[in-house]
């Protein structure tokens, strides 16, 4: 089964052929370029096109496919109609799939699963990554704003981080929103 | 509050649902309007029939084909309501644009178009135009007009599909000669100097059916009564969106990050229906260029689908079919429309579907509630469309 994947996110791509590979498929190609996609699609003549299913390309894709003069034509997330929860899933995870009619309903489906299943992890290990910036944002405005009590108000480390809490709680924000308010006022205020 | 999901695309003409959301008709209806933003019409498309969204801004003629099942697995979609008429133009690089029309004004389209056909025949190079989308009425209204001119669209010249955000860019870089394309797209190609308005789709067809409220039918049916308050939430932010007092407001709203994320000016040039035609010219006035509210235009009648359905033919998308048609036909449904704006003193014409391209001078219409005058639909070419005839429309 000769599958392409077709990404403008080249670590996505990557994550998806690893996994595709890992269940020993071998003929998979990685398109991440917009230009040159429907030639490029042409000539390789694919099984399956897995596409994240925002690609903006998708229409221009679809086009060349219904005018395809290719003999098996790719459609747009047939799998199978009567398995709605398998298409809903793929739809879930952002993923879209192409596939020329008359392939075996078993090996799309597993294909199918197995990319839902990469794109999730992809996304997690994504969400995971914003948490883990976020995190560290927001202690580093913890901490400024912790030197700056210290500082003005003569107030040891913990008094000061206790300070913040209390105003957190108070307040029904987080302590990184409290420090950052305190960061601008402080600035705003030119350190009055 | 009934939650409703909506998909869009970030253009102009999505203004309706988001206007409903940021100006509070829908809550005022009891709609927790969710909107959820696309790129490309497949994923509005996927997304409405797998039930991630309820509802969608698409193409009209989008819903007709996947009721009709053309590149996708057929499901009955439904149009309660018209999300706008036109709104859309036709832009050439500006080499080409300068032998066919006189750059910063608007020509008469009959005239652009043998224009443009006896360059055509001049050359051996087929002229290449890009699209929207294949089921797209930019694709129907610039086929429209170039086979009224002359111009054979299946052999003269190239039609492609290039997703608006990339139309300036694909003219820039001589992948296409012109586009057909909503607004601000047209915009942004003529500010890069890199295209010239032409033609507005208003001269082709002066009152053209363009972005469509879409639902899966079963999900409309299923969902009763929440689907009619929030026909009427969207009717309403049709009311502010005509009103001059409110443009510039509106328009810096729908210049926003989660919506166009663009400039408030070109979007506020389209709503006032002023047009930059070339760069460094001034802004034309274009009666009509997008009609949004008036004149009963979110009614959907019946025979603008029908309408739809025979250019779908003629572009070979479709074969001629009595049952097709019918079943396209059936996507428009005013009786949804008439049920939800029951008592709200909006005019309800009395008909479901009319001559389209009949009416030459502002018209007095009947009606079942309120009073309505329809304003000249012409096409370009004097033509009228009669769904009782499609026969004679291909």
């Amino acid at each position: 089964m000769r599958v392409a994947i077709v990404d403008e996110s080249p670590a996505r791509a990557a994550v998806i052929r690893e996994g595709l590979e890992a269940s020993g498929l071998r003929d998979i190609n990685l398109f991440t370029e917009r230009r040159g996609l429907v030639a490029a699609l042409n000539d390789l003549q694919p099984d399956v096109i897995l596409m994240n299913l925002a690609n903006p390309s998708r229409d221009m894709l679809e086009e060349s496919f219904m005018v395809s003069r290719a003999l098996a034509r790719p459609i747009a997330m047939f799998v199978d109609q009567s398995d709605e929860d398998a298409i809903a899933q793929a739809v879930d995870a952002g993923v879209s799939a192409y596939v020329v009619d008359g392939l075996k309903t078993e090996r799309i489906k597993a294909v199918l699963e197995l990319a839902i299943k990469r794109f999730n992890a992809f996304a997690r290990l994504q969400s995971e990554l914003d948490e883990a910036r976020t995190a560290l944002a927001d202690r580093k405005s913890v901490d400024a704003a912790k030197a700056l009590l210290m500082k003005k108000r003569g107030m040891d480390e913990p008094a000061a981080y206790a300070a913040l809490r209390k105003a957190a709680m108070d307040s029904g924000r987080r302590m990184a929103d409290v420090a950052d308010a305190l960061l601008t006022a402080e600035k705003l205020m030119g350190g009055l | 509050m009934d939650r409703v999901r909506v998909g869009f695309l970030p253009l102009v003409d999505a203004a309706l649902p988001i206007l409903a959301r940021e100006l509070g008709y829908a809550e005022a209806e009891g709609i927790d309007l969710e909107l959820v933003k696309d790129m490309s019409w497949a994923a509005v498309c996927d997304r409405l029939i797998y039930r991630q969204t309820d509802a969608a801004h698409m193409v009209a003629p989008l819903a007709l084909a996947a009721t009709l099942g053309l590149g996708r697995p057929a499901v009955p979609l439904a149009v309660p309501f018209v999300l706008g008429l036109n709104g859309n133009a036709i832009t050439l690089h500006p080499a080409i644009a300068a032998q066919v029309t006189e750059i910063g004004a608007l020509q008469d389209v009959t005239i652009t178009g043998q224009r443009l056909a006896a360059l055509i025949r001049s050359q051996t190079r087929k002229l290449r135009f890009g699209v929207v989308h294949r089921y797209s009425s930019h694709n129907y209204m610039l086929r429209y007009w170039l086979s009224g001119c002359g111009i054979d669209p299946h052999h003269d010249v190239e039609i492609v599909t290039v997703a608006p955000p990339y139309a300036a860019e694909a003219l820039a870089d001589g992948e296409v000669d012109g586009i057909c394309v909503g607004e601000p797209w047209n915009s942004v190609a003529v500010d890069r100097g890199v295209g010239v308005i032409v033609a507005v789709t208003a001269q082709i067809w002066q009152r053209g059916v363009e972005k469509v409220l879409t639902m899966r039918r079963d999900r409309m049916e299923e969902m009763g009564e929440p689907a009619h308050r929030l026909i009427r939430a969207l009717y309403r932010a049709g009311e502010a969106f005509v009103d001059p007092e409110r443009q510039d407001d509106i328009a810096a709203l729908l210049a926003g990050a989660d919506y166009l994320d663009g400039s408030a000016a070109l979007i506020g040039r389209a709503m006032s229906n002023h047009i930059l035609l070339a760069k460094d010219h001034a802004p034309v006035s274009v009666p009509d260029f997008m009609v949004q509210h008036r004149e009963a235009s979110n009614f959907p009648w019946v025979s603008q689908a029908a309408w739809l359905y025979a250019q779908m033919c003629r572009a070979g998308h479709v074969a001629p079919s009595d049952h097709d048609y019918e079943l396209a036909k059936a996507v428009f449904r005013p009786d949804v429309y008439r049920a939800a704006m029951r008592n709200t003193g909006a005019a309800l014409p009395g008909a479901s579907a009319k001559l389209e391209g009949g009416i030459t001078d502002p018209v007095g219409v009947g009606t079942v509630q309120g009073r309505l005058i329809l304003g000249s639909d012409s096409f370009f070419d004097g033509r009228a469309f009669d769904p009782d005839n499609l026969a004679a429309a291909l």
